[in-house]
């Protein structure tokens, strides 16, 4: 691979695949920031005229616009938050030897494998409806008034059942990362009078930080376009207190049939996208390179 | 101070008895080595003073006290891994430090004892890496400085030197055993390389299939093995085994003689025999001769003695210096 023939010729070779790859990343961005640009109704079909910028102050001014905003940040968060801890917790019990350990991983990754919708109306129907659901029947059992989840703290309800979704995510990779945890150290630790918490907290903990790390990054590039779970649950509501940004955008173009507003929420989707992209690699980067 | 006592020590993973019994005094401040082949328990005998295991059965006394059920670190003693267990994202410093901090030591003192332990060391220069940006002997010496901070009643090897290479492993030896005269610390070692045990130890343990063959100093057992496993693992090259008539002759099932100790000749001697191989160390040759009758014996000729392959020798064994051992492999004396 060193001679300059062999990099040329190598460059020659991907070039299709290269030039395949950016049309298809082109094309979309072009078209839908030239229909940002449009006022384009579904509705009005053969009425589309230039409308400059208007299609964006339109979407910023919106006032579900900053609710949208802080909605997809409060899932992010409160779903890595749980993910992130929940993992390391349940990392640290299944890397102990028990009886059926294999049975119990697999049930452990079990719902990573269901697909959103589903794993959303499972939650929904059977355990927080309020009528039929286990958290009412578990509520009715203690003798509480049974709490409509979904309807009373909708964004809550959303952060939970999304985080059961990828609390499994976590755990896989953070296992795999303390299994990799030299077995001399820890016993060097011990030896050096480190307590449990102690070899948590200087050994486990360090070692961890690259996966951690690793779960962030992938997590935040999916939790940014949570959908499935919010449209077969609260529809974005009530009102808007559970739609966020791709929620927002969706209710734009396909249930107001306006495509050019909906474009312009899509342009501001990737530049917010990005922004947390690059505060995540400023905050995080660091890990990886070491 | 750092006197260890094994009663009837005994380790059972499962069906298997790594060490069926063992008793064992180790004197303060000695320099104790365990030697034997892998697989012969002597790590797990390490690791069971360590309380990195627990004994199945006996009991191990530390100081005059019971610490067959304490836990590692209430021992009193400091270990240093194979692969030096050093923690990767922390410092030199924060290496050392680390049981220190673990003890809840001031922090004045420990930067003290931590910047003592560096110069003892050579390691003053490197105190803010990370041990990967050390070389071997560095994070070994690292390790070495981790085991030395907690001033520890005695300190536990666990094969240290065998990731290192040749040249390096023998500049640790000095070093190591220089440290043993600075601390007068009771020291256990763990290594299945002799050259290692004979030049570093005060008193040697053999062990093999978890039983203890001899104790004693380096030269008592290389010039009075109890049996045949000790007389053929202690010394390099190994000691030459004759059995049959020649043995019989001496009143023995099987006599040995170390290649040091056999003279050779190119006219006369006891035995005949062709050249096989000669091995050209400079100051020694080692030769493999196919003795007529009795099969392949080493020796170890001066560097002048000028042989090749194929020429014919005559080999005479020193009597003084034979080893005789009854059909049990045990020393007749």
């Amino acid at each position: 691979m060193a001679t300059l023939h062999t990099r040329s010729a190598a460059r020659l070779m991907i070039a299709p695949s290269v030039l395949l790859l950016l049309a298809w990343m082109i094309v979309p961005l072009a078209l839908t920031i030239y229909f940002s640009l449009l006022r384009y109704n579904l509705l009005m079909p053969g009425m589309e005229e230039f409308a400059g910028l208007t299609n964006y102050t339109y979407f910023l001014t919106d006032p579900a616009f900053f609710q949208a905003v802080f909605n997809t940040l409060a899932i992010v968060l409160g779903v890595l938050f749980i993910t992130v801890v929940g993992g390391i917790g349940l990392a640290l019990l299944l890397d102990q030897p028990m009886f059926g350990q294999g049975i119990v991983r697999i049930l452990v990754i079990a719902p990573f494998l269901i697909m959103p919708t589903v794993a959303a109306l499972v939650w929904k129907n059977m355990f927080m409806n309020p009528v039929n659901g286990l958290f009412a029947w578990l509520a009715k059992l203690v003798g509480l008034q049974p709490f409509d989840f979904l309807a009373n703290a909708p964004l809550f309800s959303i952060i939970l059942i999304v985080a059961w979704q990828w609390l499994p995510f976590a755990t896989l990779i953070l296992l795999t990362a303390l299994q990799s945890l030299d077995e001399e150290q820890k016993e060097a630790a011990q030896m050096d009078g480190a307590g449990a918490w102690s070899r948590f907290i200087y050994l486990v903990l360090p070692h961890l930080s690259r996966a951690i790390t690793v779960v962030i990054l992938i997590q935040t590039i999916f939790l940014l376009s949570v959908f499935a779970e919010i449209l077969v649950t609260t529809n974005g509501g009530p009102g808007t207190q559970s739609t966020n940004l791709t929620f927002l955008v969706y209710a734009q173009a396909l249930l107001q049939f306006d495509v050019g507003g909906a474009s312009a929420g899509g342009i501001i989707a990737v530049i917010l996208a990005n922004i947390v992209a690059f505060f995540l690699m400023r905050m995080i980067g660091k890990t990886l390179e070491a | 101070m750092g006197s260890i006592t094994l009663k009837n020590v005994s380790k059972v993973f499962g069906a298997h008895a790594v060490i069926p019994s063992i008793d064992l005094d180790i004197n303060d401040g000695e320099f104790v080595v365990f030697v034997g082949p892998s697989g012969c328990g002597k790590s797990t005998l390490l690791r069971l003073i360590a309380g990195l295991e627990d004994v199945s059965d006996g009991a191990i006394v530390i100081d005059g006290k019971n610490a067959t059920e304490l836990p590692p670190a209430k021992r009193g003693l400091s270990m240093v891994f194979q692969s030096y267990a050093l923690y990767p994202h922390m410092s030199v410093r924060a290496n050392i430090a680390f049981p220190l901090k673990m003890a809840g030591e001031d922090k004045a003192v420990i930067d003290k004892k931590v910047a003592d332990a560096a110069r003892v060391l050579n390691l003053t220069d490197y105190l803010d890496r990370k041990p990967r940006q050390l070389s071997g002997g560095q994070r070994q010496r690292v390790a070495i400085g981790r085991a030395i901070v907690r001033q520890p009643e005695a300190f536990l090897f666990d094969e240290p030197l065998s990731n290192l290479d040749a040249a390096l492993r023998v500049n640790m030896r000095l070093e190591i055993s220089q440290l043993h005269q600075q601390l007068k610390t009771t020291m256990i070692y763990v290594t299945h390389d002799q050259v290692e045990a004979m030049t570093m130890a005060d008193k040697i343990v053999v062990l093999n299939r978890g039983r203890i063959e001899q104790v004693g100093s380096p030269l008592d057992l290389y010039h009075r093995p109890d049996n045949l496993f000790v007389a053929g693992f202690i010394g390099s090259p190994k000691m030459n085994f004759i059995s049959g008539s020649q043995a019989a002759g001496h009143q023995a099932h099987t006599i040995g003689i170390r290649p040091e100790h056999l003279v050779l000749s190119k006219d006369h001697g006891t035995w005949q025999g062709t050249v096989g191989v000669a091995e050209h160390l400079g100051s020694d040759t080692f030769l493999h001769v196919n003795a007529d009758a009795i099969g392949t014996l080493t020796a170890r000729v001066s560097g002048d003695f000028a042989v090749t392959h194929g020429d014919r020798v005559f080999l005479t064994p020193d009597p003084q210096r034979l080893h005789k051992f009854d059909e049990k492999g045990l020393a007749i004396r």
